[in-house]
């Protein structure tokens, strides 16, 4: 994506280079940015934003009147060109002025102290009939589960509108990684502030979207190398929209006919010979029993979701086949260092055309 | 120096020399440390500086890679602790240096070879960390190194955890120096409440720095030992507890903000009274509010985890105290206001950054306040919004009061003035820069921009874009201010104009004798009866404030009488600082990299080093025995030769 | 130097001054080591915990380093009286009582090692290790300070009239003795009376 940014984000606008009044920016801010932290759109991202309304006002006119004082101060003391070279009136201070500048900043504060204590209450608790997700940070990736509808995903995380959805989330599950996880952050601006995930213990965030949408977000929290390419994309569909998703996810793959290429894709995934690992070892396509997901995302809907890789590339033929040839062209990843990442499989034309079918039928 | 007639104690004998290469090197002169400092300090500002321009290149366009990840994570990593732990922290360290003793009329510090010793070990912590480029990557961690990224090996962490650690005791040496020094040195009738603000604030920060310092080595002792020889401390597999390294990280670093900032406001406490031509305005206030952000600055360290796994009670306590630590901030920035108001203000570049600082300190306590206000904080944290906050702290704050401070004492240190019309073009240029810079970054962090991220998502829109744009541009104007700044450092110190002993009509005691400074400071201790001792030798103030001239004889320090008369007790040069804090490189690459040949090596250095140190006695001929020995012959000729 | 000592503003030696502030900073230096040991008391990651302390024996060496505080007095009060043959003999009973506590503390090292508690085995034998392994750093470095205080007194580079070299070394001593009281009695005998009670 880096080369080849998709049309749904290259809304540039070059004319506005030449706005560089600053109050024009600022109210252009809210134009095309969505990943806005100043544009709520759920109950969880409205809180925060009703504190810190009043108190960038307040944090303004503070602004003004200190700044004012300076100004002034320079422009009605400075030493003037017929200036007799005396020196002026020595004060050593006031004991009334220090106290009111002690009392009258202690005051505000504490008026805006007590509102901020309630909010923190506030966004704080869990929410009645709240759905579950229940969501680990692994390097460099979100995963989703649902345990409602024993439901994983990767990247794209879907949330019925109107509901108030409840986060658990830990860093990277000890069980079945190499990676013993580090931290991460959870952060969708629009629907709630962040939320760090701490590998071995469990933390909370509520997210509501009250609109129909996709919601962008990315790690906040610094994980090291493709801690950048660590993107969330929250997928709010209205009750139906999400009944049919869950349904479409609950329903597991079915393995393609014998003879086809996408057959032979599939069995080079579980077996891809020449001691090279297999898909298989790290990544599921459930097709019967129980769903237990390796160490990489869950595949068995991957053509349900838009894109992949940390969400920094479209799911398209020709990305998934650079991905598959030379992952780290795509990504950077350790595996070799520390095997966290996709591996380079070193796999041959034929393999790839296998594979690359196979994925797209995972729909 | 001629001390050919001293008996010599120590071992391998002991460097004569005060001048040149040698006399540098071995010197235990505070001013010459100073110097070293402030020399060393560009240096790797100038590194730090270009780091950052990698930054703003790679983050000018959105999707842009300039560099690889992983070369940029290494870059702003090294960016962070270049600029506070090798560049604000130690140029603070310079200031110290040169002006503590002479502003509390001493002739040097209490431990002149201590002194040396923690110049040296700033230089090789440096050069330990810059190392590591060379030696499988630098750092790409992060400056907070938060655990458990730091002990996985890729991240590098260990050069920074030993690093920090031998910065850390070069540091603590230091402020045990500089408050014994405080303590037990002053003139005779300085007391505490006629010290000037600069010497408070520079206790203050020493006390800082003595209880924050062994928190971080503690905290990096972990790290490192987790990195390196498998303990157990932060590894969440066998209950390890991350959140346990964000506390003690924190317990340092926010005192550790204090320790960048309040050596700035003392600057500023000198320079705006003296070039408003009164007295600082409140000057009990200014003192009390600095101790004050001392105290309560270790109460609030949980305000930069409001995002991390602590609960509810716990981020309500620390909002309150963060809110509360505005109040003594505040006093300050009036106080300062307050000193320019009715004054006849002199617009020089010392002048000029002072009043930048309060400007720009206010803009980055403001934002500071919003931090406080936890739900928002959630979204401001750890995007480009702290990355503007915290920069208009410790940039538009601590580096434009250290600046303020190098033009000012400049003529102290050269007797010549740095160039006025350069200053004003490095200032204006500075302001705009810096604005330029950073500015914009209040407003892509609230768009969305998290920070540390090696990649401008396009998907965060044309106008973070265009910010992004704003703040590299920006960076290209401060970078030509900076090489104003060093031409006009350069040029001055060839052929600067002459500047007197006295060429801003200042207040406190350094100004009482010539500029620059004589090799032994005061020819004779100055006895101190008024707070602004020197401009009290100069002025008379009748009870309504109203300013009587006193006739001539400024300054008493300039009768070569007293000369005569005075046994002048200087400490002698030393190869030992220097011998022993090389000791810390065998030390540190054993720790880095687990060797323990290594490790035993530099603790046998190092305490070879100590017995050197130990055994030879501070000056010739000095045996720590007053009884039997008579004044050294050879410092008494130091003393003479000037 | 010494001279300088009544010319100083608070009238205390430079050197006893800076060694009070350096002992201030050394507290809060084992205080964040208590806290994690503390913190971690009970993820012993299914290795030994609290349980494998010695009470008795680790008692008897407390004790001893303790005595070493009392000959530490007495070196000084024999140096402030110019007694250098008896200031040296004091010497080396307090170094020979740090030594024999330091060989205590390997002795319980190696045992728990044996019973299955190494440095890497959780947080909480990392924590005890390394809280108790800088304090017995601190106790070598000291006994170092207390042979080189002897040996320099021998060669007549430490003389009669400066007993303020031994009261330094004495301060420091005091103190790392002062921090295994809290240590002993914050790492070892309160975990392991909960355990019991």
């Amino acid at each position: 994506m880096r080369e080849h940014p998709p049309a749904r984000r290259s809304r540039r606008t070059p004319v506005l280079v030449g706005a560089l009044g600053s109050a024009a920016l600022v109210l252009a801010a809210c134009g095309d940015a969505e990943q806005n932290a100043l544009d709520p759109a759920g109950p969880f991202s409205q809180a925060p934003q009703d504190l810190i309304i009043p108190v960038a006002w307040i944090a303004l006119a503070v602004f003004i009147f200190v700044q004012g004082l300076i100004i002034f101060s320079v422009v009605r003391f400075r030493t003037r060109k017929d200036d007799d070279g005396s020196l002026p009136k020595q004060i050593h201070g006031n004991t009334r002025a220090e106290i009111v500048w002690t009392v009258v900043p202690a005051v505000i504060l504490a008026a805006i102290a007590v509102p901020t204590v309630q909010g923190i209450f506030e966004v704080s608790g869990e929410p009645d009939d709240a759905l579950t997700v229940e969501v680990i940070g692994h390097r460099w990736w979100f995963e989703y589960y649902y345990p409602d509808y024993d439901i994983y995903t990767a990247n794209e995380m879907a949330i019925p509108v109107g509901t108030p959805v409840r986060l658990e989330m830990t860093a990277a599950d000890l069980q079945r990684s190499a990676d013993l996880g580090v931290i991460h952050s959870f952060w969708v601006p629009r629907l709630a502030g962040k939320q760090d995930l701490v590998p071995g213990q469990t933390t909370f965030l509520n997210v509501q979207a009250d609109e129909p949408g996709r919601y962008l977000g990315q790690c906040a929290e610094y994980c090291g190398l493709s801690h950048a390419n660590m993107r969330i994309r929250v997928e709010a569909y209205d009750d139906a929209d999400f009944e049919s998703w869950v349904a479409a996810q609950t329903t597991p793959a079915t393995a393609p006919a014998d003879g086809t290429l996408e057959a032979q894709g599939r069995e080079l995934f579980h077996e891809l010979g020449d001691g090279r690992l297999a898909c298989a070892s790290c990544h599921q396509v459930w097709e019967d029993g129980a769903r237990s997901p390796g160490q990489g995302p869950d595949l068995t809907h991957l053509m349900s979701r838009e894109e992949f890789a940390g969400a920094i590339h479209d799911m398209t033929e020709e990305n998934l086949r650079q991905w598959l040839a030379d992952p780290n062209s795509m990504k950077p990843m350790q595996y070799e260092v520390n095997g966290i990442g996709m591996p380079n499989l070193d796999l041959s034309d034929d393999e790839l055309d296998a594979l690359v079918a196979y994925m797209l039928s995972l729909e | 120096m001629s001390s050919t007639t001293t008996e010599r104690t120590g071992y391998a004998g002991r460097p004569r020399q005060r001048d040149g290469f040698m006399g540098w090197i071995t010197t235990t002169d505070h001013k010459k440390i100073g110097i070293m400092y402030f020399v060393t300090v560009l240096v790797f500002f100038t590194l730090g500086g270009l780091e950052s321009g990698f930054i703003r290149w790679q983050l000018g366009q959105a999707e842009q890679s300039v560099l690889s990840e992983e070369v940029y994570n290494q870059f702003f990593t090294m960016h962070g602790i270049t600029m506070v732990f090798l560049v604000v922290m130690p140029l603070s360290a310079a200031f110290f240096n040169y002006l503590i003793p002479l502003m509390i009329g001493a002739r040097d510090v209490a431990f002149p070879r201590l002194n040396a010793f923690s110049y040296w070990g700033y230089l090789f912590g440096g050069l330990f960390l810059y190392s590591s480029f060379a030696l499988g990557g630098a750092p790409n961690g992060s400056w907070v190194g938060y655990a458990p990224l730091s002990t996985d090996a890729v991240s590098n962490m260990a050069f920074y955890a030993v690093g920090i650690n031998i910065l850390g005791v070069s540091s603590l040496a230091a402020a045990i120096n500089f408050i014994v020094t405080i303590l037990n040195m002053r003139a005779p009738g300085m007391t505490f409440m006629r010290m000037p603000v600069f010497i408070w604030m520079a206790l203050v920060t020493n006390f800082l720095l003595l209880f924050a310092l062994p928190i971080i080595a503690v905290a990096l002792f972990m790290l490192n030992l987790d990195a390196v020889f498998g303990t157990q401390f932060f590894e969440p597999a066998t209950g390890g507890d991350p959140i346990l390294y964000q506390h003690l990280f924190w317990l340092f670093g926010h005192p550790e903000v204090y320790i960048m900032i309040l050596p700035a406001m003392g600057i500023i406490s000198e320079i705006l009274p003296v070039n408003s031509r009164k007295p600082l305005f409140g000057y009990a206030a200014v003192v009390f509010a600095g101790a004050a952000i001392g105290f309560i600055g270790f109460g609030v360290w949980a305000h930069h985890m409001f995002t991390s796994a602590i609960g509810p009670v716990a981020r309500s306590a620390f909002a309150l105290s963060t809110m509360f630590i505005a109040v003594p901030t505040g006093i300050k920035i009036f106080n300062w206001v307050f000193t320019m108001w009715g004054g006849k203000l002199r617009f020089n570049t010392p002048m000029l950054f002072s009043i930048g600082f309060v400007s720009m300190f206010t803009i980055g306590g403001l934002s500071g306040v919003t931090h406080a206000i936890v739900p928002h904080n959630a979204q401001q944290h750890d995007t480009y919004y702290v990355v503007a906050h915290f920069h208009y702290v410790l940039f538009g704050g601590a580096l434009f009061g250290l600046i303020a401070g190098i033009y000012f004492w400049f003529p102290k240190v050269t007797g010549k003035l740095m160039d006025e019309k350069l200053g004003k073009l490095h200032f204006w240029t500075w302001l705009l820069g810096f604005n330029l810079t950073f500015g914009p970054m209040h407003m892509s962090g609230l768009l969305g921009q998290p920070r540390r991220t090696a990649v401008l998502p396009g998907e965060l829109g044309s106008t973070v874009e265009l910010y992004n744009l704003l703040s590299s541009v920006g960076y290209l104007v401060l970078f030509g201010s900076a090489l104003v700044f060093l031409y006009n450092l350069i040029r001055s110190v060839k052929r600067g104009e002459a500047s007197g002993d006295d060429p801003w009509d200042a207040r406190t005691l350094e100004w009482i004798t010539p500029s620059p400074t004589p090799y032994e400071n005061f020819h004779a201790i100055p006895t101190v009866t008024h707070r602004d001792e020197f401009w009290h030798r100069k002025y008379a103030e009748d009870e309504a404030g109203r300013v009587v001239p006193v006739p001539a004889g400024a300054s008493e320090d300039h009768d070569p009488a007293a000369e005569h008369d005075e046994h002048i007790h200087m400490p002698d040069p030393s190869y030992w600082p220097l011998v022993q804090t090389l000791g810390f490189l065998p030390f540190g690459y054993g720790l880095v990299f687990g060797n323990f040949w290594l490790i035993g090596l530099g603790l046998v250095w190092l305490v070879v080093g100590m017995y050197g140190w130990i055994i030879e006695p501070l000056a010739e001929g000095d045996d720590d025995d007053p009884d039997d020995h008579a004044p050294s012959s050879g410092a008494r000729a130091a003393a003479s030769a000037h | 130097m010494s001279t300088e000592a009544a010319t100083t503003t608070l009238g205390i030696d430079h050197r006893k001054l800076g060694m009070w502030t350096f002992l201030g900073s050394e507290f809060l230096f084992f205080g964040a080591f208590v806290s994690a040991y503390l913190l971690y008391l009970d993820t012993t990651a299914g290795g030994p915990g609290v349980e494998i302390f010695d009470i008795p024996f680790t008692s008897i060496s407390s004790f001893v380093l303790l005595m070493s505080s009392l000959t530490m007095v007495l070196a000084h009060h024999a140096h402030t009286q110019g007694d250098m043959r008896r200031m040296r003999l004091w010497i080396l009973a307090t170094a020979g009582q740090g030594a024999v506590f330091l060989g205590g503390q390997v002795f319980e090292f190696s045992v728990f090692v044996r019973e299955g508690m190494a440095l890497d085995t959780s947080p909480f034998a990392s924590s005890f290790y390394v809280l108790t392994g800088f304090h017995g750093l601190h106790v070598f470095v000291g006994i170092l300070l207390l042979c080189s205080l002897y040996a320099l007194s021998l060669t007549g580079k430490v003389k009669p009239n400066q007993d303020l070299k031994t009261e330094m070394i004495g301060l420091y001593w005091h103190f790392v003795d002062i921090i295994w009281v809290i240590i002993f009695t914050v790492v070892y005998l309160i975990p392991e009376i909960a355990v019991i009670g």
